[in-house]
């Protein structure tokens, strides 16, 4: 007998009730939630920073903190950058960036995360390797939490998805937060 | 008085780390010895103790965020179980989806073979170097010692546990791997390991050195392994939570991303993982949630392979144990350990085993009865861990369970058993309990026996005795009441 | 309604004074009240340690001696934990049904059955710190539990409020093991006596003049640990103070 067949055997032998079907879960919706409202204060209690947009130049605040930045990898229409990638990209490649543009697929006001696709990142590694990562959001895009999160269509259509709530962090010596453990070390995000 | 009310920073950085357990073949741990020394370290213990609670408070805070915090609970503890009742099931779907989604999947009976799995799809790979995210399970298989018996570099990418595989040393809780060691202990760690300037204590400096070096591995590994917090059986997908995103870059850097997971880790659907990614990290570290929450479905398009080990390693027979098998439902948030009045004053490397704390507890002995047979015994049996797990595990009747069980297997310390017997005996008869406490020199001799449990010495090493008064009740009520008629049968 | 007095045995032997004032304190209400004489122990002791076979006679021994009341009461929400959900090393009999059906709590007893409404003979003009026994707390629902998402209650409290004078502070870790835990207090004395001492550490920083429980268990070892480090804490049970008997 194979281990699989042992193993689920063995499983089978312990188990002996009739299938039933869960319930399904509710969506937990609040009432009169500013879901904008929420997303933002999340979003930033998370160690996000948050790019108040320009009326007469709604990138601006993207521009601005690209001004100095020498490798620059946007994967968005609307900024240029200087370092093109390719979905056939090596994935370890990545790592001189120092910023890198990319469009989140949407938002959880809940957690204040984003959500990054394998197509919103064009190589995985995009959002990780480089040092710090600005995120374009349509705020039309943003769910209230995280049950409706989990039943948007991206989970179902790509391979790999990452709800990204603030840039990487740890806690680990004494307990004292430090932003960019290994991954980014920032996460800027305007919604645009 | 020998306890200082205000340890300061000071104190701390000039003390002595303390070590975990001494582990000796399978002989029975002596958690107790190992918790000792971690509270003669004073300004450690008050560290430790000071962080994890400060844990539990952030995640009393969000749990007061939440309206439907108890309703979350119930559901997740119903998913879990309805999904165990079900895990055949749920195993084969989610094996169906992640093969048709291009993930190669292995089932390992135990840890040997899930060593031996994995070892076997890095060598078919030539792998020299694989960069790992921390994974209980991995931990449970002593997978990285396996691995690195085999000439492959083995990098700990998450910052607690690299520590940890730096200084020798296992994690000593679930999801903070050297919540037990101070700024200092680190740089002293990474002076010897990683060249890091000696003396140099500064958290972002340290932080710093371990992103630096562990980089190039990073980006030249040929593996990644991760574990998996949950296995989506609906879609065939892992799901793993960090906050450094050292998953991700585990798993998406190489070619080669392996994953090994126990088999409880399934559940049906999307819809439900929602409620236990709601209930994790607020559990675990008071925040709503990690910073990043993967989900990988299958390869990546390009040139990706993926390959899933699905490790039984005494899970089904736990399951098929009606008394224990409500400890598959845990999802490693720590919560317990947290809120453990005896975890935060042990350490967790006082258990010497792979998990510590109330989980711990519960799950070790069933690993090795023998071995953890005095665990159970460290809890007051208070209960508060059973309330802030978010699927609900009944663990403080498991641990009163587990004590039952173990005192029919025979595996009682010798002075706990004679000490019960006698305590038996006593108690079950008026007369001789009578005779034993009859008067305040008899009470003086045989009350620390039967009452206090123990000899003087023991209870008043670091207490004052109580007070033995001059008459029991039982006497006191004789000469007052029985005199006025009020006999009773 | 027929009462029958249970007093733990370490309260027997160490802390009779409390036996005493619940006794009297249930005097108070006209009940008939019996203390059946050839009581021992309630049996957590073997209980807690594993030891069904050896907790089996003095669990018989308990029933043979509370059957046939309508209440058994007892100054300890520890020792009624123990009858009401782990009396399981004898065979459920209707006898031992009852009693495990009908034991309670001192506090229980007061709030629940009985519903005293005022005890106008006490007043107690002090600054008081509740302990929660945690078998009381989380076994008995003596109080809304802080890991819960749950409204706040608190039933010892309801009691003292009703007591002229009696003046609250909160602990930092309101419901905080304080390391008794029975047999734990001497098989695992160091971390128990470091648990004891961080407790009572907390009472002294709140301000509390007198720290009041249901479990005269717990004070015990609080006690110790409080008299050992010097600090000036009172101790007492709740009935002293629901009696009057501290003025």
């Amino acid at each position: 007998m194979s281990n699989r067949d042992l193993i689920l055997n063995r499983i089978r032998h312990a188990c002996t009730v009739e299938y039933v079907e869960l319930s399904s879960v509710p969506f937990f919706h609040q009432k009169n939630l500013d879901i904008l409202d929420k997303f933002k204060k999340v979003f930033t209690e998370m160690g996000g920073e948050w790019l108040d947009k320009d009326l007469k130049n709604p990138l601006k605040a993207v521009n601005d903190k690209l001004a100095s930045a020498k490798n620059i990898c946007s994967v968005v229409s609307e900024v240029k950058g200087n370092y093109e990638i390719t979905s056939q990209s090596s994935p370890n490649s990545l790592h001189d960036i120092d910023f890198a543009v990319v469009r989140a697929s949407f938002g959880v006001a809940e957690t204040g995360s984003i959500c990054l696709t394998e197509k919103d990142l064009v190589v995985n590694t995009l959002g990780y390797l480089p040092q710090h990562l600005i995120v374009l959001l349509d705020p039309k895009e943003i769910v209230e939490n995280l049950h409706d999160a989990y039943a948007r269509p991206e989970w179902k259509i790509y391979h790999y998805a990452a709800l990204h709530s603030g840039p990487s962090a740890t806690a680990d010596i004494e307990g004292v937060l430090i932003r960019g453990a290994q991954g980014v070390r920032s996460l800027s995000l305007l919604l645009f | 008085m020998s306890v200082n009310m205000n340890l300061n920073d000071d104190a701390l950085q000039h003390e002595t780390e303390p070590k975990g357990a001494i582990i000796n073949g399978n002989k029975p741990i002596d958690q107790l010895e190992a918790a000792n020394r971690f509270i003669l370290a004073q300004a450690h213990e008050k560290m430790h103790d000071n962080r994890l609670w400060d844990l539990r408070k952030k995640r009393d805070a969000q749990m007061h965020l939440i309206p439907e915090w108890e309703e979350l609970r119930q559901l997740a503890s119903d998913i879990k179980e309805h999904t165990l009742e079900h895990l055949a099931y749920y195993l084969e779907i989610f094996e169906k989806n992640a093969k048709a989604n291009g993930i190669h999947v292995y089932w390992a009976i135990d840890a040997e073979e899930c060593n031996a799995i994995a070892i076997k799809i890095m060598k078919d790979h030539k792998t020299r170097t694989l960069v790992k995210s921390k994974s209980m399970l991995g931990e449970e298989c002593g997978l990285r010692h396996a691995v690195e018996k085999e000439g492959i570099i083995v990098i700990e990418t998450d910052l607690g546990e690299r520590i940890q595989q730096l200084d020798n040393e296992d994690p000593s809780h679930v999801v903070v791997p050297a919540v037990h060691k101070s700024r200092t202990d680190v740089s002293r760690v990474f002076t010897k390991t990683l060249n890091a300037q000696a003396g140099n204590n500064d958290i972002h400096y340290l932080a710093e050195t371990q992103r630096e070096t562990n980089r190039p591995y990073i980006l030249k590994a040929e593996a990644g392994m991760t574990g998996g917090n949950f296995l989506v059986a609906e879609t065939g997908a892992v799901v793993v939570c960090t906050n450094e995103g050292n998953a991700d870059l585990s798993a998406n850097t190489p070619k080669l991303h392996i994953v090994t997971v126990g088999i409880e880790k399934v559940i049906p659907k999307l819809e439900h993982l929602a409620v236990f990614i709601r209930l994790l990290s607020r559990s675990a570290l008071g925040s709503p949630i990690t910073q990043y929450t993967s989900y990988f479905r299958g390869p990546r398009q390009q040139g990706g392979e993926m390959h899933v080990i699905l490790v039984d390693n005494t899970r089904s027979t736990r399951l098929a144990d009606k008394q224990f098998k409500a400890g598959l439902k845990c999802i490693r948030c720590g919560a317990c350990m947290n809120t453990c009045p005896v975890f935060r004053r042990s350490g967790g490397l006082s258990y010497g085993s792979t998990y510590a704390g109330p989980i711990g507890l519960i799950l070790s002995p069933g690993y090795n009865k023998h071995k953890f047979r005095n665990l159970p015994f460290a809890s007051t049996l208070n209960g508060s861990c059973a309330n802030v797990c978010p699927v609900k595990i009944n663990i403080h009747e498991q641990i009163f369970t587990w004590r039952v069980v173990l005192a029919e297997k025979g595996e009682l310390s010798f002075t706990k058993r004679v000490m019960m017997q006698a305590a038996g005996k006593i108690l079950a008869h008026p007369s001789l309990y009578r005779a034993a406490i009859s008067n305040a020199d008899r009470a003086l001799k045989y009350l620390p026996h039967f009452l206090v449990y123990n000899n003087l010495n023991t209870w008043g090493r670091q207490r004052d005795l109580p007070f033995t008064p001059k008459e029991t009740f039982h006497s006191w009520y004789e000469r007052n009441y029985m005199k006025k008629g009020k006999v009773h049968e | 309604m027929k009462v029958g007095l249970f007093i733990p045995c370490y309260m027997d032997a160490l802390e009779p004074e409390v036996g005493v004032s619940t006794l009297k304190l249930l005097e108070r209400f006209n009940l008939d009240i019996t203390y059946p004489f050839d009581q021992t122990c309630c049996g957590q002791l073997m209980t807690n340690t594993g030891c069904q076979k050896e907790a089996a006679a003095t669990e018989a021994l308990f029933v043979k001696n509370f059957a046939y009341f309508d209440y058994i009461v007892m100054p300890s929400g520890s020792c009624t934990h123990q009858v009401r959900a782990n009396f399981t090393a004898i065979e459920q009999t209707e006898d031992v049904k009852h009693v495990r059906r009908n034991t309670y709590d001192l506090v229980e007893f007061l709030h629940d059955i009985i519903r005293v409404d005022a005890f106008p003979w006490a007043s107690f003009p002090y600054k008081v710190a509740i302990h929660y026994n945690c078998n009381a707390l989380r076994g008995l629902r003596h109080a809304s539990m802080s890991e819960l998402r749950e409204p706040y209650f608190s039933k010892p409290k309801d009691l003292l409020k009703k007591v002229r004078g009696v003046e609250f502070v909160d602990l930092e870790r309101p419901d905080e093991c304080c390391g008794f835990g029975g047999t734990f207090s001497v098989f695992e004395e160091g971390v128990s006596a470091k648990m004891g001492q961080d407790k009572v550490i907390d009472q002294y920083k709140s301000g509390a003049e007198y720290v009041v429980s249901a479990d005269s268990s717990c004070l015990m070892h609080q006690k110790g640990c409080a008299q050992r480090m010097k600090l000036p804490l009172k101790y007492v049970h709740i009935v002293q103070i629901l009696n009057g008997d501290l003025q």
